[in-house]
């Protein structure tokens, strides 16, 4: 079943073409590895798909609906969760705050005043999330800037993952990571695959893409350039495609700059 | 990677706690108690209950404004117009109830409506005409001084209907009415700001601009919000002085801004937003209070006062950047 279905998506910034007519279109439950050069598009594309930017021209469709016109906030309120390579989070904000941003559960104080926050769910909840991911945070109550790297970024994973997504949007969620915690995350995307949600990932590392991916799509000037099954292809077309040559010596060229 | 912190000290536990349950700094509690213990051993009248009086009263009008200033500043923003505003809104009061002759309760909301439109306009160009706050609101506190002088054409506006002047200098049950109604005001700005989702979401636009848009929070909307808020007390501020001074004076509220936001700051807002508590704030307003108040019964020139507060805003940024980059986090 298809999920999200984009045609012809453009985007300029003043001057500057980002985006010239992309396609592209992922099924429920598909682990699809976005790749390109640096400056291809590859955050720009996904901006629009969540919202936070406004394509120029082109559709989008989640679950057969149009959601061009809807926020932000709205397109989270349908199942689309993106991690940002920065993170994105409310640094001196504490776990369950940044977890329920802009989704506080509330009640009503003395039974009658509404719109309060109830703190104590959320913190319940919020441990809950963070350690189905089998993650250990210092404290929930302390402010996530203070965590390192990895735990903020077990925090801004469990924003995703909290309020049942239908497709989780990564970008680049190991380029900062261990060894050891990268491994989690390929782990992670796995078993969101096995219980039927949808996985855009965004990563220069393309062991990583290759590992987990169903289907890998390369971005190239503003185009969905190529559109390869991962089980039948290797690192050296993918390199290729991404470079825009063909031959070894364009793949070596990249691998060396790494 | 991961060190082992130092287990932390009696002191520093406490800190942590009264941030974390109370949203306040300890420090300035601390201030605040040392401030009024060398006011009391200085001046023996500092404690008695009229003078006590005396500084809540006077605390009322800054208070009102710091709440403002605490809800802008935590979203990450600055309104400079606090103090032209609070006196643009008193002489639009004074103007409507006197020279248009209308019921006293239109004055009163008269005034917190321009106090309202002001800062509607604040929030408006800073966030459709993209004008950084700092340079709209700068701007508004020209705009809202000179509007006021225009209105009462230069001069103070006298002779306010008795029910206006009630809410200034009325004392039911002992207790000024500007008192009173600063600290509904207060208890109010803080359950919304510490217990609401506006309140947090407040916060969380001054923290990270991209992180709360991330989260489907609609920042331009909520900002506008704040300036027309940050304008709404900064009218109830220009009402309750209106009210206790019994005239509508188109000078009144020069350098208020000044105090609010220091008040504000040594209540523990981070100046970039992110952090903020209203309670913390009114800690910070009567620290200001009673530095006035003291420096008054010293019989300390008031040139000398503005320096005063001039100094403690510098030094408590100062301590407060020290503080984060002790605590090496950003």
């Amino acid at each position: 079943m298809t999920l999200l279905v984009l045609e012809k998506i453009r985007k300029s910034f003043g001057a500057v073409d980002v985006l010239h007519g992309v396609d592209l279109e992922v099924a429920a439950g598909e682990v699809v590895g976005l790749v390109g050069d640096n400056g291809a598009g590859k955050s720009t594309l996904m901006k629009t798909i969540t919202g936070i930017y406004r394509a120029d021209s082109g559709s989008i469709a989640f679950g057969g609906q149009d959601i061009l016109p809807l926020d932000p906030g709205q397109r989270r309120g349908l199942g689309i969760e993106m991690i940002y390579q920065d993170l994105s989070l409310a640094k001196q904000q504490d776990v369950a705050s940044n977890i329920f941003l802009g989704r506080e559960p509330t009640k009503k104080w003395f039974g009658f005043l509404p719109g309060f926050v109830d703190k104590g769910l959320m913190d319940r909840q919020a441990a809950e999330m963070v350690s189905r991911l089998g993650a250990h945070l210092p404290a929930n109550s302390r402010s996530v800037g203070s965590f390192s790297g990895g735990q903020q970024q077990t925090v801004a994973i469990a924003r995703a993952l909290t309020f049942n997504p239908k497709l989780v949007i990564m970008d680049e969620p190991t380029a900062a990571l261990a060894v050891r915690e990268v491994q989690s995350v390929l782990d992670l995307i796995r078993r969101l695959k096995s219980e039927g949600i949808a996985v855009i990932l965004i990563s220069h590392r393309l062991n990583d893409v290759l590992a987990v991916t169903d289907r890998i799509v390369v971005l190239r000037h503003g185009r969905a350039d190529a559109d390869l099954v991962t089980a039948r292809t290797n690192m050296n077309e993918v390199v290729a495609r991404i470079v825009g040559g063909t031959g070894q010596q364009a793949a070596a060229a990249h691998e060396e700059r790494g | 990677m991961s060190v082992t912190p130092a287990e932390p000290g009696l002191w520093a536990r406490a800190q942590r706690g009264s941030v974390e349950r109370l949203h306040i700094r300890l420090e300035s509690l601390v201030v605040l108690i040392a401030l009024s213990a060398v006011m009391a051993v200085l001046s023996p009248f500092f404690l008695s209950f009229s003078n006590i009086l005396n500084i809540l009263l006077a605390t009322s009008t800054i208070g009102v404004l710091a709440i403002a200033a605490t809800y802008v500043i935590g979203s990450g923003g600055i309104d400079l117009s606090l103090g032209s505003v609070m006196g643009l809104s008193g002489v639009v009061g004074a103007h409507v109830a006197v020279e248009l002759g209308a019921p006293a309760p239109i004055g009163l909301l008269a005034c917190i409506l321009a106090g309202a439109a002001a800062g509607y306009v604040n929030g408006v160009l800073i966030t459709r005409a993209y004008v950084p706050a700092f340079i709209v609101t700068l701007g508004m506190l020209g705009l809202a001084r000179g509007l006021a002088l225009v209105i009462s054409e230069g001069r103070v506006i006298y002779g306010l209907p008795p029910m206006m002047v009630y809410v200034g200098q009325g004392r039911p049950l002992g207790i000024p009415m500007p008192v009173i109604i600063f600290l509904v005001a207060a208890v109010v700005a803080h359950c919304v700001l510490a217990y609401t989702k506006f309140g947090r979401h407040t916060l969380a636009i001054g923290d990270s601009e991209s992180a709360a848009r991330a989260a489907g929070i609609r920042v331009e909307h909520h900002r506008r919000i704040l300036y027309t808020l940050s304008g709404a007390l900064a009218g109830l501020a220009g009402m309750l002085f209106m009210a206790r001074v019994n005239s509508g004076d188109p000078t009144s509220g020069l350098n208020y801004e000044l105090t609010a936001i220091t008040a504000a700051i040594i209540g523990g807002t981070n100046l970039f937003g992110g952090r903020a508590s209203i309670l913390g704030t009114m800690i910070g307003a009567l620290i200001m209070g009673v530095l006035q108040n003291g420096l008054n019964l010293l019989a300390v020139q008031s040139y000398y006062q503005q320096m005063a507060i001039g100094a403690v805003l510098i030094l408590a940024v100062f301590i407060d950047q020290y503080q984060l980059r002790k605590e090496s986090r950003v």
